[in-house]
């Protein structure tokens, strides 16, 4: 299965942004769950995209003014929510932010 | 045995296997229900079947296959459906079916109340209606609810398996919560009793397939000492009845001595837990002979092994003045008052009661009140009512 882990951190966390991810990201590349990702810009940088009635509508800034924002994604590809929560645990960004979990929708093979 | 019984005994059976024949949640449900509604209909004409819960079973799974055989769903499926047909006898005994979906609906990813919901309907069995009604809620509330969590577990990939060995420690206390959640919604309400039977039956299992959990037999033995107690809890008007004054001959004794000997054979294991500390103090309890002979130094100290949360706190407060003498269990509440215990009823119940004791009257008269004001249920105010008139003649 595939899971969308969305890495969120209050604006703190923005001094982990270059700290790297103490070999996280090579365990999990040689047990060969990654399936892409990235780290993000702050959200301050974030442009958001609304079309309503026809009408586009670009704000400046995140959509949502919640506290905890993302920071970077990464997409994973194993067996299921017990080994992705697992995976996620074991992200350093777990222990200063939150990391949320998406399954990525799936559609059956026709 | 009757239909219910056996309803109330297979139920959880029969889905847990089904959804591992199937992997399809609601599904299994269906093909229970279908079940149970042949067994109905046919057990009357036929006799019992020597074994039912096989019986049932084979019926559900045949009317899974029945249903994958219309569906014609691609090949995979039907090799599954080949390999079900050709199980000689269904793989009834396999205690970890229902473990399992013990585990499954304790998710910690699903929320709470769907945890207990999905629990009721799949393990219990009871209908949705049944549930919405224990909860209060709207029946199709409950169903969404329901829907919503299955989904989860399918979409979301919640593994149907007893966790692994070293996510058992951290997987466990959400199986035991929810069946002491369970209890305690069926102990503080007439109305919804049966989920305190219901608990317990869950527990029984849960220490039938976990016969290692030392918790697991805890939180049993805890169970069974409360409610034990029930019947005793509410005069026959409707007023509460404290566990000084309940009529101790009414307690259920055979209850009583089936859980003390569980919790013994369990703290003998040397492995206690929260659970255990707190059906030890339910023993104190349910074997004092009389309330008087109630050893309440004992019952202090095992409050304090508990985490102190502020409720522990008082309780903890409330023992160590019964045993030391009210003066001193004054002394200890007045440094809990202004905590988070703020707007809990049983914090000026608690003082107005060493008020009494200590003969300072209209103190507790002021107390009774603020505790009736905030009571939550008719049965405590008319209590606090009685104190009231008691101490302010």
């Amino acid at each position: 299965m595939k899971y969308l882990l969305m890495i969120c951190g209050d604006e703190s966390a923005e001094e982990y942004a270059d700290a790297g991810c103490g070999g996280w990201t090579e365990e999990m590349t040689e047990r060969g769950v990654i399936a892409g990702g990235a780290g993000l810009r702050p959200p301050r940088e974030a442009t958001t995209v609304r079309v309503r009635d026809e009408e586009l509508r670009i704000t400046d800034g995140p959509f949502a003014e919640t506290k905890e924002q993302i920071g970077g994604f990464v997409l994973i590809d194993c067996g299921d929510l017990d080994e992705a929560i697992e995976i996620a645990a074991k992200h350093p960004a777990a222990g200063y932010g939150t990391i949320e979990i998406r399954p990525v929708l799936e559609f059956p093979p026709t | 045995m009757t239909f219910e019984e056996v309803y109330r005994q297979e139920w959880g059976q029969v889905v847990a296997t089904l959804i591992r024949l199937t992997g399809d949640w609601e599904l299994a449900e269906e093909c229970a229900q279908e079940a149970f509604a042949a067994a109905l209909e046919r057990w009357p004409r036929d006799g019992v079947p020597r074994k039912p819960g096989a019986w049932l079973t084979t019926t559900a799974r045949n009317r899974a296959i029945d249903w994958l055989r219309r569906e014609a769903v691609g090949a995979a499926k039907l090799k599954e459906v080949a390999a079900m047909s050709d199980e000689p006898e269904p793989a009834y005994d396999v205690p970890d079916d229902r473990l399992r979906l013990m585990f499954t609906c304790c998710h910690p990813a699903l929320a709470m109340e769907a945890r207990v919901a999905l629990t009721l309907r799949t393990l219990a069995g009871l209908s949705t209606a049944e549930i919405a009604r224990a909860f209060l809620v709207p029946e199709a509330t409950m169903s969404k609810r329901l829907t919503r969590a299955k989904q989860k577990i399918q979409y979301a990939g919640i593994p149907y398996r007893v966790p692994p060995a070293h996510l058992l420690p951290e997987r466990t206390p959400a199986v035991l919560a929810v069946l002491y959640l369970l209890f305690n919604e069926g102990y503080s309400d007439v109305v919804r009793s049966n989920l305190s039977g219901e608990a317990i039956r869950l527990a029984r299992l849960l220490v039938q397939l976990m016969p290692d959990e030392p918790e697991a037999c805890g939180l049993l033995a805890l169970m069974l000492l409360h409610d034990a107690r029930r019947d005793t809890r509410l005069s026959a008007d409707g007023v509460l009845v404290t566990l000084d004054e309940q009529d101790r001959t009414r307690w259920d004794h055979v209850q009583i001595t089936e859980g003390v000997e569980l919790l013994e054979a369990t703290l003998a294991r040397g492995a206690p837990g929260p659970y255990q500390v707190q059906a030890a103090i339910a023993a104190c309890h349910a074997t004092a002979r009389t309330a008087a002979d109630t050893d309440w130094p004992q019952i202090a100290a095992l409050y304090g092994q508990l985490k102190q949360t502020p409720v522990i706190a008082l309780n903890r407060a409330v023992a160590i003045g019964m045993a030391d003498g009210p003066a001193v269990g004054l002394r200890l509440l007045e440094q809990l008052a202004a905590g988070p215990l703020t707007g809990y009823h049983l914090l000026p119940a608690t003082r107005a009661d060493f008020l009494r004791r200590l003969g300072r009257y209209s103190e507790a008269a002021t107390a009774y009140r603020e505790a009736r004001e905030l009571a939550s249920t008719e049965a405590e105010r008319r209590y606090l009512t009685r104190r009231l008139q008691e101490v302010s003649q």
